[in-house]
């Protein structure tokens, strides 16, 4: 996707912390030593991403580049280089669908054609009622549960065609599935249950 | 100092070099697109990989530092490989259009193709394509093109100060912009198209102009800033078609100016191509060089010596200015001078010269400007202040206006009174350059050209002697000129006597009606409406501030025209050569003045250029010695008189457009519209906030 479809259009003329942010912002700058605030840019982004409907605007990239002493365009980049980081408004579940090689040999295909079949969305598009956003990611590192579905924050797990059909009726229900394996399976414990270690009972 | 083996060949390297570097040391060529002597190392376009003993694959030459005893190859198969695979990786998503491509027959990715390259593309998907950027009126982009090496992304940040280009996404979906497609704001903007090694950035003005092979070369001097910038006028037929850097370590490196590059097109614009006369009727008539000369020297010859005068430009060479300062002496006039903004300097060379040499900027470990403002008089320079401040903090203080010079400053106000407190150590600033072993002074016109600029000239000299600013083979005492023939027209002795007239006498003497003739030697930053009551001969090449009030004029040749000597504002001697022929009947300067001598009956001494730079170098010996500096000793100068409370302000307005040859450039005037509409918009956005 080309980078001016990226980016908003349509931006606020303003952007600033709340005041619980700032704080927040204070106390993270503080983490990293004197002349090196660059590093928190990051955390800033996402603190401003939260804050503001799970998109950062152009105004909260200048307001973040003038915090931290950054150039404008050293704050864009990395806004930029990570897909976590949403520079246009997305739906209020946005899934971050990985297709990388794991995810895919588990059938991350199904998963996502569900998603199309339901919304008619591919990667990077929000659905006509606003709610469902999408975008195919790179690993997002839980391979042994493949394939994974991120909604917002929360990982749903061993995902197949009806079962993310069953995870976006809960999601469009208001009421999530819990988060984790939709099989039922505890962590990343083999398919079947346990089957090593089963003399030891779980700390009491 | 590790020592290595590179193809069996043994070399010693310095410490912290690269295996790249020990590779160029042994001979060996290494390919690379990302790799820059000048810029951080990026190590992202993987061209440069050669074979290490022990290592499991090909290493980046460029990032890896060279360690003891390592044995490197250049020449095995799988190098080979190993780059012809990066060479194909590269080709894959760039367009197969060097036909129609600027950087066609100049372009370091076509060059290594030839090399690496297969002749036929295993790709059959489709390329991906970007977006065009917006980058001003100089850089033009097809950013389709770009191989991602970064270059110009470090030059902006490194070199230029302006933290502007950035590359953002990631991936197949990089590209590289500047943030919100603004104009670089950046006075050595346009290096960014010679650093590009392939056509993604090449030359606006410059557009599908030529090929490379087509263009006749010429190692030239720029004058556009006193800097001396090495140049290479690349011309075809009679026009000069466009301006390089040529390296060189001790001025401009491999950088040069945007204006140095691009107020070329000037030089085909109100051009003055034939002699004119102004008639009865008050409007110039083109004559011929006959009547031209005929009326000059009859006028010449009536004329009482007193009652005549001579200002020389900004821009001449040392020889026109030799040969009218010549005619003048034969004529008995001392009436001569080649400042032309009243600046208060002349005397001891010491006293402006840029003693430390620019090269010696790199040494300093504490600079004080007074007056000038580097980043627009003298921009290559800038970069250099920026280099040291970038590697040891620089202390900088500046007297004179606030302004972005690209580092941090201390602004230590515009009041001249500064300087007393400096002097005595109450001001803050003191204690630095107290403390500084290679402390620097930069004293710049917006200090000297003005009437007390005498006094400051002392206060600064003072300051010299208080603060160590000369000690020890060490001579930080610099004044930054912006005109590229002050040196060597004060080295000529181009400055009047007593009870002679400086510029500012022959205003007064031409509003008073004494002065009978004056001689504008393409002098154009001057208060032209002062002297027009005088009978005015202007000898140059544009139609500028100085033909306006001429009553004749005499068309000479610009700078690329004409072989000349410049001395830079360090007093360095360099030779320029002539790229094309001056226009129409225009001739070469100092043929001018020679042909008058000779209606005049008056013996110059000098038939030929060479006669005239013999006799040159006869009275100033140190003219003969090209690209040599003739060190000054420190002597006394300056005045002692009273400093007036005028603030120090800039020396020059702006930086686009400072010259007859700027002001005729479209393109400076582009690139002057393109910031002013930027700073508007910024003042908006600032208007809006608040």
């Amino acid at each position: 996707m080309s980078i001016d479809a990226r980016i908003a259009d349509d931006q606020p003329d303003s952007f600033a912390f709340t005041r619980e942010n700032e704080a927040e912002a204070k106390r993270i700058i503080a983490k990293y030593p004197k002349g090196r605030q660059a590093s928190a840019v990051m955390p800033l982004l996402d603190l401003a991403q939260r804050q503001h409907d799970n998109w950062i605007p152009m105004k909260a990239i200048e307001m973040i580049a003038a915090k931290l002493d950054m150039a404008e365009i050293r704050v864009l980049e990395v806004a930029t280089f990570y897909t976590m980081f949403n520079l246009k408004p997305v739906g209020t579940y946005f899934l971050q669908a990985c297709t990388t090689t794991p995810c895919w040999l588990r059938g991350s295909d199904n998963m996502m054609r569900c998603i199309k079949d339901r919304y008619g969305i591919s990667s990077g598009e929000t659905s006509e009622c606003g709610r469902f956003t999408l975008l195919e990611v790179e690993c997002l590192g839980a391979c042994v549960n493949a394939p994974i579905l991120q909604v917002n924050d929360d990982f749903y797990e061993d995902l197949d065609y009806a079962s993310t059909g069953a995870l976006l009726d809960s999601l469009e229900a208001g009421s999530p599935l819990p988060v984790g394996s939709v099989t039922g399976r505890s962590g990343s414990e083999a398919d079947g249950g346990a089957t090593t270690l089963q003399e030891l009972k779980p700390a009491e | 100092m590790p020592k290595l083996t590179v193809n069996g060949i043994e070399v010693e390297v310095e410490d912290g070099a690269t295996v790249l570097h020990a590779c160029e040391e042994a001979g060996v060529e290494i390919p690379r697109f990302c790799y820059h002597d000048r810029l951080s190392i990026a190590g992202n376009c993987r061209m440069c990989l050669v074979d290490m003993e022990r290592a499991p694959k090909p290493i980046a030459s460029c990032a890896m530092p060279a360690g003891e005893g390592m044995v490197i190859r250049t020449d095995t198969d799988r190098v080979t490989k190993a780059r012809e695979g990066v060479m194909e990786f590269l080709l894959i998503n760039h367009p197969l259009d060097c036909p129609i491509c600027d950087q066609g027959g100049e372009c370091d990715l076509q060059d290594q193709a030839m090399g690496y390259g297969f002749d036929s593309s295993r790709y059959e998907e489709n390329k991906r394509a970007v977006e065009d950027k917006h980058m001003g009126p100089l850089i033009s982009t097809t950013m389709t093109r770009c191989i991602h090496c970064t270059r110009c992304v470090r030059f902006a940040t490194e070199v230029a100060g302006v933290p502007e280009l950035g590359a953002i996404g990631r991936g197949e979906s990089m590209e590289i912009t500047t943030y919100l497609e603004k104009t670089l704001a950046s006075e050595l903007s346009a290096n960014v198209i010679d650093l590009c090694p392939v056509g993604a950035l090449t030359s606006k003005p410059y557009a599908f102009t030529a090929r490379p092979w087509e263009l006749n070369k010429t190692e030239s001097v720029d004058v556009m800033d006193a800097v001396g910038s090495n140049i290479r006028v690349d011309s075809r037929g009679a026009q000069v078609l466009r301006v390089l850097p040529r390296l060189n370590e001790d001025i401009n490196e491999e950088w040069i100016s945007d204006k140095t590059r691009y107020a070329i097109d000037g030089l085909r614009r109100q051009r003055l191509d034939r002699p004119y006369v102004r008639g009865r009727d008050g409007k110039l008539a083109p004559v011929s060089w006959d009547d031209a000369l005929g009326i000059v020297a009859a006028r010449l010859k009536k004329a009482k010596p007193a009652a005549i005068a001579a200002i020389t430009g900004d821009q001449c060479d040392a020889e026109s200015m030799f040969a009218l300062k010549r005619l003048f002496d034969k004529l008995g006039s001392g009436n001569i001078d080649c400042r032309q903004d009243g600046a208060t300097i002349g005397g001891a060379r010491a006293g402006y010269l840029f003693n430390s040499t620019i090269a010696g900027i790199d040494e300093a470990d504490a600079l004080l400007i007074i007056g000038s403002n580097p980043r627009i008089e003298a921009a290559v320079l800038n970069a250099r202040i920026r280099r040291n401040w970038l590697a040891t903090r620089l202390p900088v203080g500046v007297v004179g206006p606030q302004m972005d010079l690209t580092y941090d400053t201390e602004t230590l106000g515009d009041d001249p009174a500064i300087l007393a407190d400096i002097l005595s150590g109450k001001a803050k600033f003191a204690a630095k350059l107290k403390r500084a072993k290679k402390p620097m002074i930069i004293v710049g016109m917006g200090a000297l050209a003005r009437p007390d600029g005498a006094a400051i000239l002392g206060k600064a000299h003072e300051i010299a002697d208080t603060y160590g600013v000369v000690a020890g083979g060490w001579n930080g005492f610099n004044v930054l000129h912006t005109a590229a023939a002050r040196v060597a027209g004060l080295d000529l002795g181009l400055t009047p006597g007593r009870g002679q007239m400086d510029v500012a006498g022959m205003y007064k003497a031409a509003e008073a009606g004494k002065l009978d003739i004056v001689w504008l030697q393409a002098a154009d930053e001057i208060d032209a409406d002062r002297l027009k009551d005088a009978f005015v001969i202007y000898q140059g090449h544009h139609g500028d501030r100085g033909a306006h009030i001429a009553d004749v004029i005499l068309p000479g040749a610009a700078y690329t025209e004409k072989d000349g000597i410049y001395l830079n504002t360090e007093g360095r001697v360099q030779y320029a050569g002539r790229a094309t022929f001056p226009p129409g009947e225009a001739r070469e300067d100092w043929t001018i003045i020679r042909a008058l001598a000779g209606r005049m009956g008056i013996n110059l001494g000098f038939d030929s250029l060479d006669e005239l730079r013999t006799e040159l170098s006869e009275i100033v010996p140190h003219f003969a010695d090209q690209d040599e500096i003739k060190s000054a000793r420190w002597a006394k100068f300056g005045g002692r008189g009273k400093i007036s409370s005028t603030p120090v302000a800039a020396a020059l307005d702006g930086f686009y457009m400072t010259c007859a040859v700027s002001r005729a450039s479209e393109t400076m005037g582009q690139c002057l519209m393109a910031l002013q509409a930027d700073l508007a918009q910024a003042d908006q956005a600032q208007d809006a906030a608040e």
